[in-house]
């Protein structure tokens, strides 16, 4: 394998890197890319063999990136190389169903056109952001990639942290960032706890052909199992999140493709007219998983590794690249000054712009999946008005947008359009 | 050759440096008694890395920027400003009055990687020396030496023809007593009694002429302003009222 080292010199003393990025889904790379656009040289070390992530059944979830995560991409170089894969949302409906009764009466709408910005979002598939993100990293002269290989072990010395891979080798840097999901192991082995919950809930997650347009619009169904997401791919194609019980959910996987799409149709229901199945089906346990700390002396978490939510309104990717934006600002703008960017007080900064907002965001999902996945008649009822009530207040209703956008909070300043 | 302080100087004031010898220790603990040099730490690296960008024609975004240049950190206690000028690639002096300041900063300079002459000594003694700087750090000192006019003329011997000099200290009037006193000493014991004697706090205005009195061209003057909401420093064009700090160009 072709893995040119760069070394980094501060006084006498020499690291392989400044930053070593151990994971390489969406938000290693993103942040490999934001750090090295701010001169950094990064080390970023993937468990997946080069271009693995690219194949379609490596991951077949969609991701609908809100137009601040649009905006990072935009800032980072990446998206030109997956506009072209990418669907605009420029509605979005949300109601209340019932099983087996199809979506209930519409209760509220957000419209793109009442904020200035633009759509709220857009859909795009794993493997095209993996793929844009794989080239972007190629051609970036400051960053190593490493496939392949998993970092197992992580000793800090002073100023200096050394990185075992499992392919026998070690890497010195600066700053070490655990990209490495809600199981990260970085997080672990530096004695860093979770806290967390299963939501007994489970994500069943496929495409669909339908026969009418669905004109850029996405659909949240709140059914008593838990929502139903509707978004809008290119072309005549939807993406499916059914977020069910465990139970439910081991049954649907047993299924058949054509018995499925029967248990599909009836939740589904024909506003889309006839509706087929497209490609793989896949299931995802949902459970809420928060690290106590982000930082610690030379490192740092981002994305799933400090705070894996439920993936209702697809935040979850949303708030990653959130991570991404505020700790690359951080550690640029902390180089900038000749501040040791990683130590604990300057990281400190990090994860204080980030918990509180994670913390909110977490709750708030917590609160809303709880609200809406039961079957009881007050709360339908109360439900139906809530969002009759959100569905008539216009300030209300365009902050609901902004906030489905990720233009609320603290932006960093590429989630801004802004180079740091 | 290792100088050492003259103390029957003009600028040295023994007690000054006892105190400080006494907090040495203490240097690196962001939480500990020099919390509020921490914190205001980023703030004045913005404006003394964006100053000294400016006035050599530096990019702060190369990777070595101050490459070539040569600094003297004046009152460099633990190495705070020190270190930032040394990993941005500057040949760095820092000089400290105090000397149980100076195994502090060498022994964590060196547990960075970092490579910093510190000295035992003072402005002064440098001036007689005949070591010359491109840049001449002068923060938070000047309301603690004896004789700030000796000591404005001992830095402009230090500087280069085109040399710039950073200065920072405290206002003197109600609301910096309320602040720098009793506020930072006595309400939040951000810092020990008797850190800073509010007679000896010096005007804008007033340092303004003392640097020109040192034949040195004042070209830049803002506010350090602490927001108790935010938590946290900035950098203001008007507000002078507590802390602040001047540039300006040795122009021969």
């Amino acid at each position: 394998m072709d893995n040119p080292r760069t070394v980094t010199i501060v006084g006498f003393m020499t690291c392989d890197s400044d930053i070593l990025i151990a994971g390489g889904g969406l938000n290693g790379p993103s942040l490999a890319l934001a750090l090295a656009d701010g001169g950094l040289n990064v080390t970023l070390v993937d468990a997946a063999p080069d271009g693995a992530r690219e194949t379609q059944g490596f991951d077949g979830r969609c991701y609908a990136l809100a137009l601040a995560s649009q905006r990072l991409f935009q800032a980072i170089g990446v998206w030109p190389l997956l506009d072209g894969n990418a669907q605009p949302i420029l509605n979005v409906k949300v109601t209340d169903g019932r099983a087996g009764e199809g979506p209930g009466p519409f209760v509220m709408g957000f419209d793109h056109a009442e904020i200035e910005e633009g759509p709220t979002g857009y859909m795009v598939e794993d493997r095209f952001i993996s793929g844009a993100l794989r080239e972007a990293v190629e051609r970036h002269p400051l960053i190593t990639k490493i496939s392949d290989a998993k970092a197992i072990s992580q000793q800090v010395d002073g100023a200096i942290v050394t990185v075992g891979l499992d392919d026998g080798t070690s890497h010195t840097t600066r700053l070490l960032v655990g990209a490495d999901g809600r199981g990260s192991g970085v997080a672990s082995r530096a004695g860093i706890k979770r806290n967390g919950h299963s939501y007994h809930q489970t994500a069943v997650v496929c495409s669909v052909a339908h026969e009418k347009p669905h004109n850029a619009t996405a659909h949240q169904f709140f059914m008593p199992d838990g929502p139903l997401a509707i978004l809008p791919l290119p072309g005549d194609h939807s993406s499916i999140v059914w977020s069910t019980s465990d139970d439910t959910a081991a049954r649907l996987a047993g299924l058949s493709d054509d018995d499925f799409m029967e248990e599909l149709r009836p939740v589904f229901g024909d506003f889309l007219g006839d509706i087929s199945l497209s490609g793989v089906r896949l299931t995802y346990p949902l459970s809420l998983s928060l690290a106590e700390h982000f930082v610690k002396d030379r490192l740092a978490l981002v994305g799933d590794a400090a705070h894996g939510v439920h993936p209702v309104a697809g935040q979850g990717l949303n708030l990653g690249l959130r991570d991404v934006g505020a700790l690359a600002e951080v550690v640029i703008e902390a180089r900038r000054r000749g501040e040791d960017f990683a130590a604990v007080d300057v990281l400190a900064r990090y994860e204080q712009w980030r918990r509180w907002d994670t913390t909110v965001m977490s709750a708030g999902m917590d609160g809303v999946v709880r609200l809406f996945s039961n079957d009881n008649p007050i709360l339908r009822a109360a439900r139906g008005m809530g969002l009759g009530i959100v569905n008539a207040l216009p300030t209300l209703r365009r902050n609901f947008i902004r906030e489905a956008a990720g233009l609320t909070g603290d932006l960093p300043k590429l989630m801004q359009g802004r180079q740091i | 050759m290792q100088a050492t302080p003259s103390e029957n100087s003009t600028t040295f004031d023994a007690d000054e440096v006892a105190k400080f010898e006494a907090m040495a220790a203490e240097w690196w603990d962001p939480n500990g008694k020099f919390k509020p040099l921490h914190m205001l730490n980023p703030c004045r690296l913005d404006y003394i890395t964006r100053q000294i960008a400016a006035e050599f024609d530096r990019d702060l975004n190369d990777t070595l920027p101050f490459k070539g240049l040569r600094i003297l950190d004046i009152g460099c206690g633990g190495g705070l400003l020190s270190e930032p000028m040394a990993r941005l690639g500057a040949d760095v002096i820092g000089a400290d009055a105090a000397a149980g300041n100076i195994p502090v900063a060498q022994a964590h300079a060196r547990q960075m990687g970092l490579e910093i002459d510190y000295r035992n000594c003072l402005a002064e003694d440098l001036a007689e020396a005949g070591e010359v700087f491109d840049v001449v750090l002068n923060m938070e000192v000047i309301e603690h030496v004896a004789d700030p006019q000796a000591f404005l003329n001992a830095c402009k011997t230090l500087l280069k023809p085109g040399g710039l000099l950073l200065c920072s200290t405290i206002n003197r009037n109600p609301k910096s007593f309320a602040v720098a006193i009793v506020g930072a000493e006595h309400i939040m014991r951000w810092l020990p009694k008797g850190t800073h004697d509010w007679k000896k706090f010096i005007t804008p205005d007033e340092l303004v002429e003392l640097i020109k009195n040192a034949e040195i061209e004042p070209v830049d003057r803002k506010g350090f302003v602490f927001n108790p909401l935010l938590w946290s420093w900035s950098i203001s064009d008007r507000d002078l009222s507590v802390n602040y700090v001047t540039a300006s160009v040795n122009r021969a």
